[in-house]
């Protein structure tokens, strides 16, 4: 399958530029639901940390990415990599700890990168990607190309110190990063309010030297409002950016997680306001006939997850001593001595 | 009264902040939340928010802060969600905190717990399954324990807010809900750097701490059973300061000796134990000291994997074997 590139220039372009976020929105929430559910049939184990509700900020944020640019997604943005055309079973194989996953089973969830297609993976340890994706950037500077790092981070995240030492640098060297907020307003159970004394991440760009940019993320176009000129500035030498988008998690915190910290009442507003559904209200006044256009996408997804199951289900388990690979470059026998069974 | 190990830190806590109204309890989601895995559960309708603190994802500002309150003689208890997010502390840990006293001539303390679920089998993955103890184990001025039982679950972590140094208490979460024991009510503490013989034997020891005690004994108890071999297993408990004498005495006493824990092999605890034994009880050695411990990797998700590199009942049995034949 393609990634998300798509250029907006020609005539009629631009329709089909959205009908394919709509169809990227569709496959991310689509997979986000089946993950869901392979969590609750034991499928797939471990911490399973649900991005349903924030796929309007994904698409937005990806759509504009180009060839060779960089991104580091966090744990709730399994979008991204499916919209940098990572194959679907291969990231459903990864999040079983399967072979035929980006991490060949060692490691769960969104860990695991592909660098062929820009993604770089990330640790548990959260704001921990934020100085990776600088160095990506100053990559992109030093060797002088037209390329940009784009790092996620949710508004818990901002309140490690890596990020202030990553954006304090990346405004020193005006170098081509954005960073982008998901302000789903809470880390874990503790709200905004617990966890900053303003309202707005974005007004910390200030600080840095450079700009902040507040938007809804359950807003497609007011997304790509933002991140298109904003990304195509960082492009072409304007330094760094921090976008940050308002959204909502629709699951608890992980798949354990009953989320009983917030009201139902706070839920409901927020899935009244749902970035796919808000989507679908727009192409219906551009006249696109959306049952229709839902029924053939809804379709194409189903297809799509059945084969990325079925391809994840027969992929075989790691071989065991695949364990002591991948260490180093070259294996290195004297620091395997940890093997004795 | 029964407790699960998860109830006995619960219990210690409750019992703590009401005993000495300097303790206070701080980390990412322990207040409203009651803490990830529910370990400082109804603290704060207890003690109120003053006391239990819920704070951003800082852990650096965690333990600082934690620091400069036990100072001012406050006795912080601090949660890191999952021992795993360690690492993002360790500077304050290692130079602030453990070179506290040192730095001011004796004239200055810190009397900090820094707490947190460590340990691996419940396909955590790479970072929710760490055993950290390792990289603290070797620095001097802080305390490290790591209790295997309900009883040392609550009597350890009494005794680590009493202290007057920073003390890093790792909890095994394979643990929290598995382990049962009938603990006495009320008040009672376990000795930081005292280890507890938890099986007596002539034949062979098996010295282990933390989530690995449980399955030693099971090995133990198999092995005695089935070839007759009679086994000591001995509980470190404390890992810094390691309980010298009990490590030499079991040595002495059985004459093999097997070291097991669920940190990596490679600079683990193990190592230190080992060369204790081979500087100071050689002569009594009837064979190698060996050790088995995590594969030198890291802790791989895959459940075949995850399988493969911990030590478990039956890896242990066969060690027994295989150093009982020397
Ligand atoms: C350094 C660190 N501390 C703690 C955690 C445990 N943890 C995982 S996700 C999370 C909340 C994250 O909140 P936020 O960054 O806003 O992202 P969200 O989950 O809301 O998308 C916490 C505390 C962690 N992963 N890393």
């Amino acid at each position: 399958m393609a990634d998300a590139t798509v250029v907006a220039s020609e005539p009629g372009a631009q329709v089909e530029y959205e009908l394919q976020l709509y169809y990227w929105m569709k496959l991310i929430r689509g997979f986000e639901e089946r993950v869901s559910r392979l969590h609750r049939q034991n499928k797939i184990l471990g911490g399973v940390y649900s991005g349903a509700g924030q796929e309007g900020l994904i698409a937005g944020i990806c759509a504009p990415l180009q060839q060779g640019d960089v991104v580091l997604p966090l744990h709730r943005d399994l979008g991204v990599f499916l919209m940098r055309g990572v194959d679907p079973g291969v990231l459903m194989a990864q999040l079983m700890g399967k072979e035929g996953g980006l991490s060949r089973g060692k490691d769960s969830f969104l860990h695991g990168g592909d660098l062929s297609r820009g993604v770089f993976g990330s640790t548990s340890m959260l704001g921990s990607s934020l100085p990776v994706a600088v160095g990506a950037a100053l990559k992109f500077q030093i060797k002088k190309e037209k390329n940009i790092a784009v790092a996620f981070f949710g508004e818990g995240a901002a309140s490690r110190g890596d990020v202030h030492e990553a954006m304090n640098f990346a405004g020193v060297r005006k170098l081509p990063v954005v960073f982008v907020c998901e302000n789903n307003r809470y880390a874990y159970s503790t709200p905004l309010e617990k966890q900053m004394a303003i309202d707005d991440v974005a007004d910390r760009a200030a600080a840095y030297g450079f700009k902040g940019y507040v938007c809804s993320g359950n807003d497609l176009l007011a997304v790509l409002d933002v991140a298109e000129p904003v990304l195509a500035r960082t492009r072409e030498g304007g330094g760094p950016a921090l976008i940050e988008c308002k959204t909502y998690r629709y699951h608890g915190h992980s798949e354990h997680d009953p989320a009983l910290y917030r009201s139902k009442e706070e839920l409901l507003k927020w899935e009244s306001r749902d970035p796919i559904q808000r989507f679908e209200f727009y192409l219906e006044k551009k006249g696109q006939d959306v049952k229709r256009l839902r029924e053939q996408i809804d379709e194409k997804v189903r297809a799509i997850l059945q084969q990325a199951v079925e391809f994840a289900e027969n992929s075989p388990w790691p071989e065991v001593n695949s364990v002591l690979d991948d260490l180093y470059a070259t294996p290195t026998p004297g620091m395997l001595n940890g093997r004795r069974s | 009264m029964e407790v699960t190990y998860l109830k006995a830190i619960n219990e210690a806590l409750h019992e703590e902040m009401g005993r000495d109204e300097n303790v206070f309890v701080m980390g990412e989601d322990v207040a409203e939340l009651g803490g990830a895995f529910k370990v400082t559960e109804g603290l704060l309708d207890a003690f109120g928010p003053d006391r239990v603190i819920d704070t951003p994802i800082s852990e650096s500002l965690i333990v600082g802060a934690g620091i400069g309150a036990a100072m001012l003689g406050m006795r912080p208890v601090v949660e890191m969600q999952f021992a795993d997010f360690i690492s993002c502390a360790f500077d304050q840990i290692v130079n602030m905190a453990a070179t506290l006293r040192f730095r001011h001539g004796g004239r200055a303390c810190c009397p900090l717990v820094i707490r947190g679920p460590s340990g691996a089998g419940i396909h955590g993955a790479i970072f929710h399954s760490q055993n950290p103890e390792a990289w603290f184990t070797r620095v001097p001025g802080l305390k490290v324990v790591a209790p295997a039982t309900p009883y040392d679950a609550k009597g350890l972590l009494k005794s680590a807010i009493r202290d007057d140094d920073p003390v890093l208490y790792f909890e095994h979460k394979r643990l929290y809900r598995s382990l049962k024991e009938d603990i006495p009510e009320g008040d009672f503490t376990v000795p930081i750097g005292v280890a507890e013989v938890r099986h007596e034997g002539r034949d062979l020891s098996i010295i282990t701490y933390g989530g690995t005690v449980g399955q030693s004994l099971d090995a133990a108890r198999i092995v005695e059973k089935a070839d007759g071999v009679s086994i000591e297993v001995v509980d470190l408990r404390t890992l810094l300061p390691l309980d010298r004498e009990a490590i030499l005495a079991t040595a002495k006493k059985t004459g093999k000796v097997l070291i097991v824990h669920e940190d990596r092999l490679t600079g683990g605890i193990g190592g230190e134990v080992a060369a204790l034994i081979a500087e100071h009880a050689f002569e009594y050695l009837d064979g190698p000291i060996m050790r088995l411990a995590m594969w030198d990797t890291h802790n791989a998700f895959s459940p075949p994997l995850e399988e493969a590199i911990l030590p478990n009942t039956n890896k242990i049995v066969e060690a027994i074997k295989r150093l009982a034949s020397y």
